[in-house]
């Protein structure tokens, strides 16, 4: 696909000779008062997962006719750059979305949390992206923004596919620290602890790169009433695909690279049989029940 | 026919059930081609053969162990244009799903996860996935480039088919840029004795009605040969290792029997076990919503009736 990798001084490199590329590392953004590093933390906005999540007609998630919120994992991830400025790290903390205008609450919560600024990529001709055509946007609006650490949760709660991170990292030449249960930022140092299924591991990469956490990495904070104030004053800069060079006719359902044939509702499970413990016998019905099944 | 490729997963060379299970909906396909990335091809020839590899990629590259993803999907992404196979399966787990998400953009092909069921179709292969935690099927094709599909484990019945197995060494170039970010540090997870999680038969897991006491559904599921779980606020609690969360964060399990004791059943649960094949549950709460999913259910003190269940199921065994 059509986007170069780039490459970005580490924010703490010191720099003897002018850049030789046209873009303002995070570096040069320093030596202009600007914060060393910037950090673009991807969220989604997603149908509620405890309403009555449904499909559209043309079988795209319904998200306008559910109540949304701010997809529950991604809120790790806004914490864990929070955590990092927090830490000491001279940084800007932007989120950035890619969805319809209810999409806006989503990187409205996350001010409030305490982001600097928010970007909604907002074009009507993204309906029905999948996953490889919401990756190009998310990957050239990152690359508008310079951003030295990008960061994402571990899965969105509607789609949950767990591979729109690595797509972006991807198309950004960037390498992938991910699924973190535990984050230390050193320098351009980041290392994660992951759990994974056989064994515990340590990762570690070099900025810049892209970090995703798990719900194990941080507690995320509720926004105070001083950082709901505060966040109606944060920008938000809404781009259309046109501001991101990308061409309506690359993402939308039409350019997916996967179709949905039907979608279904999962017939209800005919009710069980229920029985109360009373006397201890409860143990003798289920061990019946299992046996019955050929189970024991 | 065309060779539809499987990435295998292993651990030096012990294949996983899940590789098996790749295999027997390959064959449905076209022709089961094996790619074996890593050391220890010697062990898993035999497993490989057996379960109907036709063909087997060897990449034995030791770097390909180190770095985490990134050069994975490079060999993977070389070895789709050599081949130019009719689909790649790979397991749909974390490292799966990175690598398959890579490799689709690098082999401009659509990719689907989490594929519960495929069959071969007029126009690729269609695949079936269970979404919303599991309160919607959903059937999808992929209609650009080679389909990249990950599978989840226990989606169907591995099925022994002698295959030629033939060996092919593939040497793919690997990047300097790949290489940029590395496991630096690996401690195996000590071994329960018991069942993989995701792949085990029957599930026993336990929730927040176990006041941190897991030893009677530990011992419950010892009893039937099962694999143990544990519900996000166990977890949570600090009673059980984060490894064995069952639900939207942790792991999905789809079973053969699924367990649940102390466990009240919300939807972060539910959508790691919802496709399990019979449901059962032990909770002190009639008003539970895990009742209205279950085959059967015991209202009553898991702490009294697992014991005794244990006991009973042990007494049958003989």
């Amino acid at each position: 696909m059509g986007i170069p990798s780039y490459t970005l001084l580490p924010h703490e490199a010191t720099c003897q000779s002018p850049h030789d590329g046209s873009i303002a590392t995070a570096l040069e953004r320093s030596e202009e008062g600007h914060p060393a590093m910037k950090i673009v933390v991807c969220v989604k906005y997603v149908p509620d997962a405890t309403a009555d999540r449904t499909f559209n007609s043309d079988n795209t998630v319904d998200r306008t006719g559910v109540d949304g919120v701010l997809s529950e994992l991604d809120e790790y991830a806004v914490e864990e750059a929070l955590k990092i400025r927090d830490a000491g790290d001279d940084c800007e903390i932007v989120v950035l979305t890619v969805g319809p205008d209810v999409a806006r609450s989503a990187i409205l919560k996350s001010l409030q949390m305490g982001a600097d600024a928010g970007v909604h990529v907002l074009d009507d001709a993204i309906h029905g992206s999948d996953a490889v055509g919401t990756s190009l946007v998310l990957a050239k609006a990152i690359e508008r923004q310079q951003a030295d650490l990008v960061v994402c949760g571990m899965a969105s709660t509607d789609g949950s596919m767990s591979v729109v991170p690595a797509m972006v990292a991807e198309r950004l030449g960037l390498p992938q620290v991910t699924f973190g249960s535990q984050v230390t930022v050193d320098g351009t140092t980041v290392r994660v602890r992951r759990d994974g299924d056989a064994a515990t591991e340590t990762i570690e990469g070099t900025l810049p790169l892209l970090l995703s956490v798990t719900d194990q990495a941080n507690e995320p904070r509720y926004p105070s009433f001083k950082g709901i104030m505060a966040a109606k004053k944060k920008p938000v800069d809404v781009l259309s695909l046109s501001d991101l060079g990308v061409a309506a006719g690359d993402v939308g359902a039409d350019a997916a690279w996967t179709k949905v044939q039907q979608s279904q509702q999962r017939p209800a499970r005919s009710a069980g049989t229920i029985v109360t413990d009373e006397d201890g016998t409860g143990a003798a019905k289920l061990v019946e029940f299992l046996a019955g099944q050929k189970f024991v | 026919m065309s060779e539809i490729l499987v990435l295998v997963d292993h651990t030096d060379g012990v294949i996983r059930k899940t590789t098996a299970e790749l295999l027997t909906f390959a064959r449905r396909l076209g022709e089961p081609a094996a790619v074996f990335v890593g050391a220890g091809i010697d062990s898993a020839r035999d497993a490989l053969r057996q379960y109907g590899a036709e063909k087997i990629y060897v990449l034995d590259d030791p770097e390909l162990s180190d770095y985490l993803v990134v050069p994975k999907a490079e060999a993977l992404a070389q070895l789709v244009e050599q081949a130019q196979p009719a689909a790649v399966l790979i397991p749909s787990h974390a490292e799966g799903k990175e690598i398959a998400g890579r490799v689709a953009i690098k082999a401009s092909s659509g990719l689907i996860t989490d594929a519960v069921d495929i069959e071969a179709g007029d126009n690729g292969p269609i695949t079936t996935q269970s979404v919303f935690a599991g309160s919607y099927t959903v059937t999808a094709t992929v209609t650009h480039g080679t389909p990249i599909i990950t599978v989840k484990p226990n989606s169907v019945t591995p099925e022994a088919v002698d295959a030629a197995a033939t060996e092919d060494h593939f040497n793919p170039v690997i990047s300097e840029s790949a290489k940029t970010a590395k496991i630096v540090d690996r401690s195996p997870r000590e071994a329960t004795g018991r069942p993989e999680l995701t792949e085990a038969a029957i599930v026993v897991s336990g929730g927040r009605g176990t006041g941190g006491k897991f030893e009677p559904v530990e011992d419950f599921a010892d009893s039937l040969g099962a694999a143990v779980g544990a519900s996000r606020a166990a977890v949570d609690s600090g009673w059980y290792p984060h490894a064995f969360q069952i639900g939207q964060t942790g792991k999905t399990v789809s079973p053969q029997l699924y367990i649940a004791t102390g466990i009240s059943g919300a939807i972060q649960h539910r959508a790691g076990m919802q496709t399990s094949k019979t449901i059962v549950a032990v909770n002190k709460d009639d008003e539970a919503p895990i009742f209205e999913l279950v085959d059967f259910g015991v209202v009553g003190d898991l702490h009294a009736v697992l014991p005794r269940a244990a006991a009973q199921v042990r007494a049958r065994k003989g």
